[in-house]
């Protein structure tokens, strides 16, 4: 099981905060872009073209990195904390 | 009598226990994430008490200014990703100590609604001199912008926005 999770104006594209992905063994970024795909073809898009950061189990992330079950992915927007 | 001693034993054992949090949590409460308003001079009374050395001490306060981009903003709303966030942070405290020789740093960040004025975060850095604490500020604050996976929504008479980018 995979948790991903979406932030910020992701949620909305997403149209949930979070979610849980069932994988059999470890799999691409690829992969798991046609995984959400089926429910969110627009967030599958925004990941595929780079628009925004990936973290798994919270270190920065990239299209090659691998991900394993027991994962927490997140999709995170550019950020804007501070003032 | 043997009532009021076992009394005073479990108030010892009470001082013992919030002393022990106090010096278990001293470096995680320099990096904090809150709903809850914070005072600066509060904050600041802290850092000076981290050392006797500290001889100066520079602040970044971060406040919800009404205009941007040419827009009147009615509220701010910060979200950002928990445990990963405070990471960053603490990355960017240890950081600031290393390379620019500062004593010390605390940064506090607000999340949830914030109106107009209000704080929203706050960098201490606290060191010997002055010009290493202005400079690891001024790194500290962008570091932060940059790396911390925390977001803003402004809400203006348009509707509600995510900010996307920040100056």
């Amino acid at each position: 099981m995979i948790t991903v999770k979406y932030f910020a104006s992701l949620k909305a594209i997403a149209e949930k905060e979070e979610e849980q992905i069932e994988v059999q063994s470890s799999i691409s970024m690829d992969q798991l872009s046609d995984i959400i795909s089926k429910t969110s073809p627009k967030m599958a898009d925004i990941i595929r073209d780079n628009k925004i950061m990936i973290s798994v189990n919270q270190e920065m992330a990239d299209a090659d990195t691998v991900i394993h079950d027991g994962d927490e992915v997140a999709f995170l927007p550019p950020f804007s904390g501070g003032s | 009598m043997m009532g009021m001693k076992w009394h005073f034993f479990h108030l010892f054992l009470v001082d013992l226990k919030t002393k022990g949090n106090v010096m278990s949590t001293t470096t995680e409460s320099k990096i904090r994430i809150q709903l809850e308003n914070f005072s600066v001079s509060d904050e600041i009374e802290t850092m000076k008490k981290v050392s006797r050395n500290i001889g100066g001490i520079t602040t970044f306060l971060g406040t919800g200014r009404e205009l941007s981009k040419g827009q009147n903003i009615a509220q701010l709303n910060f979200e950002h990703y928990p445990k990963m966030a405070e990471k960053k942070l603490e990355e960017i405290r240890q950081q600031a100590i290393k390379d620019h020789g500062i004593i010390d740093m605390s940064i506090i960040h607000r999340i949830g609604p914030i109106e107009i004025g209000e704080n929203i975060v706050l960098i201490v850095a606290v060191g010997e001199h002055r010009k290493e604490t202005f400079v690891a500020c001024e790194w500290a604050i962008a570091e932060l912008k940059r790396v911390t996976p925390i977001w803003k929504r402004e809400t203006t008479t348009h509707g509600e926005v995510w900010v996307q980018d920040t100056p």
